[in-house]
């Protein structure tokens, strides 16, 4: 419903008013608070312009938190999309019965909301020092997994834990694509003498490769910004950029209110590189398919 | 494919209602190897059902050399524990109204009056997923603290608000996303043509036609903002309430098996939200019927 040139202004008010609302508020409570922040990054403590606060993010204490955060987030990313694509896969197209999928969806949107402080409670609990498949494994098989050097509170610990919201959203995420991919291709693909293995490489996956693409920057975001879990899980002693910019927050223990701005702008740098990566990949996965 | 919408894009994480496999999907053919299939599968379920099995467990060891249900008694008449639950459901509501009297007029209006500001607004929607609530929560404090312009945080009842305003911010991508996808299934143009000839005004129209067939879209996205909200810790810790979700830190740091328990508990009240969104969908159906 286009407005004619010589629309009133009340015919342009009814086309304006129930989007006004949404708006402004985005703008006061989202949009403002964020540039605030951008800005803030830029200033001294005298309120000038400047990059030395910029600076201090690349000191080591914050360099190595920056970089934590990262690969943890790539890692849990990168993992849990491929076994996220696996179990989805498996269950749409590697012949288990049709009543296991419904079950997984729902269970799979459970899982993805399962986060922060009481995963990391059924974490401890599962796997802690006193946890049941700590405490089983040791009565029933004499096997000690922290003697082995086991850790849930390390690098690889929390990557385990953040994959349990990571490859439930993926599932969640890539079951409606793998079920678009159409039986006539598979078909047609094999009729021209395909192997199974260069269906999905040559075909499914260019198909998928948008997609895929898109939940792995949701991903890398979704782990990037995750705080609760962490703090829960490890206190402090995995030191993740979220942790370090709470405890600044909280309470100013850089001794320095604008390094806050720093950090929080250095997060907002990382996620809106990987959205833009994301944004440039998809562009090139989808040109063929138009 | 007729009951889903066409095009699920990537950005989508509205675990919101799935609609039942449709039917018409070919069957299986045998190809990558059951085998292998099940294999994957079973590891993924075992991944996935053992800390909540570890929980459960651990949750019933509070009292010594027997399972009981100690923990649970001693959380549910925890006074704090009723208090901080009990200020987060109310969070929750007033969060969910608050997005849903933004969210639901935004999205009619791009889809029938200002199809033209669609991608900003579906943008819009978008940035919570990209921008780290703990950065969205940092600029709350230093836009609304005392001795700004608009001093939320000076007094309870504003930083309540301010809190209710974060997680309607938090609610977004979800809520839109849900009201968006029941939407899509409607032809929400012919309705307005067919209710404008029939003499409806935007009230009518808004009201009596849109509001009932988007109604399990609405009640899905309610339930999942019930459950986001429920647990949330970050913006509640950075301001200062007393919600749920730093009690259960509290409680991490000061209790041994009260965790479990509230984990337990946690976990049930995410299940029967997802649980209640696929109950909205059976009972409702009329508003999932293709066009």
């Amino acid at each position: 419903m286009t407005v004619a040139p010589g629309a009133s202004l009340k015919r342009i008010a009814a086309n304006w008013v129930g989007v006004i609302p949404f708006l402004a508020f985005a703008a006061i409570f989202l949009l403002l608070p964020t540039v605030n922040i951008v800005i803030g990054a830029f200033r001294g403590p005298d309120g000038g312009f400047t990059l030395d606060t910029l600076a201090k993010l690349f000191e080591p204490r914050l360099a190595t938190s920056f970089w934590l955060s990262i690969r943890v987030s790539l890692f849990s990313a990168a993992l849990g999309a491929l076994l996220g694509f696996l179990i989805a896969a498996s269950v749409i197209h590697g012949g288990l019965p049709a009543w296991v999928r419904a079950p997984l969806v729902t269970f799979s949107g459970v899982a993805a909301n399962f986060a922060g402080v009481p995963l990391a409670f059924a974490f401890i609990a599962t796997l802690g020092r006193l946890g049941l498949v700590t405490v089983l494994l040791r009565d029933w098989f004499g096997v000690n997994i922290y003697a082995m050097g086991f850790n849930l509170i390390s690098f690889w610990g929390l990557i385990f834990v953040y994959l349990y919201f990571q490859v439930s959203l993926m599932i969640l995420i890539i079951t409606p694509a793998l079920e678009g991919l159409k039986r006539e291709w598979r078909e047609a693909a094999e009729s021209l003498g395909a192997s199974g293995l260069q269906y999905w490489w040559m075909v499914a996956l260019p198909v998928l490769l948008p997609s895929l693409l898109g939940t792995f920057a949701l991903l890398f975001a979704n782990s990037f910004g995750a705080i609760a879990t962490a703090q829960a899980l490890t206190g402090s002693s995995q030191s993740l950029i979220t942790v370090q910019l709470f405890a600044q927050i909280r309470g100013d223990v850089l001794q320095d209110p604008n390094l806050g701005y720093a950090i929080a702008f250095g997060m907002i740098v990382i996620t809106a590189v990987a959205n833009a990566i994301y944004i440039i990949l998809r562009t090139r996965a989808e040109k063929w398919q138009k | 494919m007729t009951d889903r919408p066409d095009t699920l894009e990537p950005e989508l994480v509205s675990p919101a209602p799935t609609v039942p496999a449709p039917t018409a999907v070919a069957p299986r053919r045998r190809r990558v190897g059951p085998a292998l299939s099940w294999v994957f599968f079973g590891l993924g379920m075992v991944y996935f059902a053992l800390p909540l099995i570890g929980m459960f467990e651990f949750s019933l060891r509070k009292r010594r050399g027997t399972y009981s249900f100690d923990a649970y008694t001693s959380v549910l008449s925890d006074p704090q524990f009723q208090a901080t639950f009990s200020y987060s459901v109310v969070m929750s509501l007033v969060t969910i109204v608050l997005g849903m009297a933004l969210v639901l007029p935004a999205a009619l209006w791009v889809r029938i009056r200002l199809p033209a500001m669609r991608p900003v607004v579906e943008f819009i929607t978008l940035l919570p997923l990209v921008i780290p609530v703990i950065v969205i929560a940092f600029g709350y404090l230093r836009m609304f603290n005392t001795s700004s312009f608009l001093p939320m945080t000076g007094t309870a009842t504003g930083t309540n608000i301010l809190l209710a305003f974060g997680y309607a911010t938090l609610a977004l991508p979800y809520m839109y996303r849900a009201i968006d996808n029941g939407l899509r299934t409607l032809d929400v143009q012919t309705l307005t043509e067919a209710a404008q000839i029939l003499g409806a005004g935007w009230f009518t129209i808004l009201f009596r036609i849109m509001l009932p067939n988007v109604f399990t879209a609405i009640l899905s996205g309610a339930f999942l903002t019930f459950s986001i909200v429920l647990g949330e810790y970050v913006f509640a810790a950075l301001l200062d309430r007393p919600a749920f979700g730093p009690y259960m830190i509290w409680t991490g740091g000061n209790r041994a098996y009260e965790p479990a328990a509230l984990a337990v508990i946690a976990f049930s009240i995410t299940w029967g939200c997802m649980g209640l969104i696929q109950l909205a969908g059976r009972l409702f159906p009329h508003t999932r019927a293709s066009r």
